[in-house]
C-alpha cells in the first residue's frame, strides 16, 4: 500500500516548548489514522505541519508524495482539511460557504449531494451564526470533502460534541473512508482512537510514544482481563484461585474480581462459577483499553 | 485568480448583512444631506465661491464614505475575521493570498460607489447639487482616494490584536479626521489653526482631490493631493505586505 503522508524526524519550537520533538510516521493510503494524546501534546502542531498550514523548525514531510510548504498549491488541491481553531463569517449561509470553498478548487463535488448525505439539505439558507455545534461540524466536514480530496484532515472532530453527535461523527468518518480516501485524525478521546482509528499514534510532550492497530496495542500491554461480579451468600464453597489462568481473586464484600490472562480464562471462570452453584449477579468483564495503555505508557492518567 | 468571482459576490452580499456598516456606507452619508440642507440650505454664498452648502457638502461627503469603510469597516472585518479564525480556513485552501486581497478591496470599492450613487441621487433630487466635473475623473480620484486610505485600514487591522481593538483604533483614528479633513463639514467652517491640522490627516486629500475635480478643476492643480495618496498608498501597501498576517 502506498503512503499518503510520510513524515520523517518533525520538530517544531514554540519559544523554549517543543511542540513536536523528532516525530516520525506515515499514513497508509485507505486507512483511518489517528493521533491521540492529551492537549498539548504536539497534535495540532503536527498535523498543522503536514497540512502546510505550519513550517516545522526541521524535518521531512511528504503528503502524497509532494512537499506541502514548497508545493502549497498544488497540495491543497488534492487534500481535506478540516481545522481546530476556524470559522465561517456568521453571517455567510450554508449552502454559500459550500459554493464559495468549490470556487478554490479545479476538481470540486456537486455541492447538493454533499449537503444531502451530511444531512444539512434543509440548512441550506440558514447563517452559519445559527447552526448548532453539530450542524457546524458537519459542515465543516462538507468543507472539507467539497474538492473530492485523496486525504482527508480531520483536528479535533468531534470536542465539544455530545456523545450522541459525536457517535454520529464516527459514521461520517467512517463512511469518508468507505468512498476511498485515506483519513488522518487526531482526538484526546482514547474511546474515539480505539474505535475508530485502524491504526493510532500516541503522542506526550511532542513525542510519539507508540504507534500500532488499537488491538495490538493493548495486546502488547499483557495486562490481565477482569471478571466482576457480585455474591448474595458470601460466596461459601467458591474457590477460583486454583483455575488456569488466574492470577488473583479480590473479594470486597459482595464484590468479586478475577484478574488472570490467557485464551479461556474469562469462559473458564464462568464456567466453573455456573458448577459450583454459588449464587451471583451482575457480572461483567473487563479488557483492558487505550487509557491504560496511555497509563502504563506515561504513567498518568489521561484525562480531559 | 480562481473564485475571486465568487469570493467578491459573497464578501459583498456578507457586507450588506452587517447593518452598522451598511448604514455608515450607504444611509449615513444621504442622512446628513437631508439634515445639514434642512439647517443650511442649498443658496449661493460667498464662503463656498458662489456655491451652496450643499454643492460642497456633497463631493465632501464622498471622503466619508471612503473614511468609514477604510477606517472602520476594512480593520474590524478583517482583524475579525483572523481573530475567529476565518483566514485560516482560507488558508488551507489553494486559494491565493492575493485573491483574497483583491476581492476585499474590490468589495470595499463596489460599496463606496454604491454610496456615492445613493448620495449623488439625494443630494440631485432634493437640492440639485451642481457637478461641473467629468465623471471619469471623479471615479479615477475616489479610486486612488480609496486605494490609499483601505491600505492604511489593512495597516490598522495589521496592528490590532482583535475586532476589539481594530474598532477602537479605527474609530480614534476617524472620528476627529471626519471633521479636521473636511469630509464631514465643507473644511471653509472650520477656523484657521484647526485648518492647519487637516495638513497633516490623509482623508484631508482625498476631500481636496474629489472636491477640486467635483469642481472642475484640472488634474494639474491637485498634484499635490496626487502625490501624498500614492506616496501613501505605496509605502502602506508595502507595509502590508509585510505585516500582514492571517492568524
Amino acid at each position: 500500500m502506498a503512503n499518503v503522508v510520510e513524515v520523517e524526524s518533525l520538530s517544531k519550537s514554540y519559544g523554549s516548548v517543543r511542540a513536536a520533538d523528532g516525530v516520525s510516521f506515515v499514513v497508509s493510503e485507505g486507512e483511518i489514522f489517528g493521533m491521540v494524546g492529551p492537549n498539548g501534546a504536539g497534535k495540532t502542531t503536527t498535523i498543522e505541519c503536514v497540512e502546510g498550514l505550519r513550517r516545522p523548525d526541521t524535518g521531512r514531510v511528504r503528503v502524497l508524495g509532494q512537499d506541502p510548504l514548497a508545493e502549497r498549491q498544488a497540495v491543497a488541491e488534492r487534500i481535506g482539511v478540516q481545522l481546530q481553531a476556524s470559522n465561517l463569517p456568521g453571517r455567510i449561509r450554508v449552502g454559500e460557504a459550500l459554493e464559495l470553498m468549490a470556487s478554490f478548487y479545479m476538481r470540486r463535488a456537486d455541492t447538493g449531494s454533499l449537503l444531502e448525505r451530511l444531512g444539512l439539505e434543509e440548512k441550506r439558507k440558514a447563517p452559519v451564526a445559527k447552526l448548532s455545534g453539530g450542524q457546524k461540524q458537519r459542515l465543516f466536514i462538507a468543507l472539507a470533502l467539497v474538492n473530492q480530496p485523496e486525504v482527508v484532515f480531520f483536528d479535533e472532530l468531534t470536542t465539544g460534541l455530545d456523545p450522541q453527535a459525536r457517535r454520529s461523527m464516527w459514521d461520517l468518518v467512517r463512511e469518508v473512508r468507505d468512498q476511498g480516501r485515506t483519513v488522518f485524525l487526531t482526538t484526546h478521546f482514547m474511546e474515539e482512537a480505539e474505535r475508530l482509528c485502524d491504526r493510532v499514534a500516541i503522542m506526550d510532550h511532542g513525542k510519539i510514544v507508540a504507534l500500532d492497530t488499537p488491538e495490538a496495542l493493548i495486546h502488547s500491554l499483557d495486562v490481565g482481563h477482569r471478571v466482576v461480579f457480585t455474591v448474595t451468600d458470601g460466596g461459601q464453597g467458591l474457590s477460583l484461585e486454583s483455575l488456569p489462568g488466574v492470577e488473583r481473586v479480590e473479594m470486597s464484600g459482595e464484590r468479586v474480581t478475577v484478574t488472570g490472562r490467557g485464551e479461556g480464562f474469562i469462559s473458564t471462570v464462568i464456567g466453573a462459577l455456573e458448577k459450583s452453584r454459588v449464587p451471583f449477579r451482575d457480572l461483567r468483564t473487563e479488557q483492558p483499553t487505550l487509557e491504560d495503555v496511555f497509563l502504563t505508557l506515561t504513567g498518568r492518567e489521561m484525562r480531559e | 485568480m480562481r473564485g475571486l468571482k465568487q469570493l467578491t459576490l459573497v464578501m459583498f452580499r456578507l457586507y450588506l448583512r452587517e447593518p452598522v456598516a451598511t448604514f455608515f456606507t450607504l444611509a449615513f452619508p444621504p442622512m446628513l444631506v437631508l439634515l445639514f440642507g434642512a439647517i443650511y440650505g442649498n443658496d449661493p454664498t460667498p464662503l463656498f465661491g458662489g456655491r451652496g452648502s450643499m454643492d460642497v457638502s456633497v463631493p465632501t461627503y464622498v471622503g466619508l464614505i471612503l473614511g468609514s469603510i477604510a477606517f472602520l469597516g476594512v480593520p474590524i472585518t478583517t482583524a475579525g475575521y483572523r481573530e475567529q479564525g476565518i483566514l485560516r480556513r482560507f488558508r488551507a485552501t489553494p486559494m491565493r493570498p492575493l485573491t483574497y486581497i483583491i476581492a476585499d478591496v474590490l468589495t470595499n470599492l463596489l460599496m463606496t460607489g454604491l454610496g456615492m450613487v445613493l448620495l449623488v441621487l439625494v443630494g440631485w433630487l432634493i437640492y440639485r447639487v451642481r457637478f461641473e466635473g467629468s465623471i471619469l475623473s471623479i471615479g479615477l480620484a475616489t479610486l486612488l482616494g480609496g486605494l490609499a486610505m483601505f491600505a492604511i485600514g489593512y495597516l490598522i487591522a495589521c496592528a490590532a490584536p482583535g475586532a476589539r481593538m481594530a474598532q477602537v483604533i479605527g474609530m480614534v483614528i476617524f472620528y476627529p479626521m471626519m471633521f479636521l479633513s473636511g469630509a464631514g463639514m465643507p473644511i471653509e467652517l472650520l477656523p484657521e489653526t484647526l485648518r492647519r491640522v487637516s495638513n497633516f490627516l490623509p482623508l484631508t486629500y482625498v476631500v481636496r482631490l474629489v472636491r477640486g475635480l467635483w469642481f472642475g478643476d484640472p488634474w494639474s492643480e491637485h498634484w499635490l493631493e496626487v502625490a501624498v495618496l500614492g506616496g501613501i498608498l505605496a509605502v502602506c501597501a508595502l507595509l502590508d505586505a509585510r505585516l500582514f498576517r492571517w492568524e
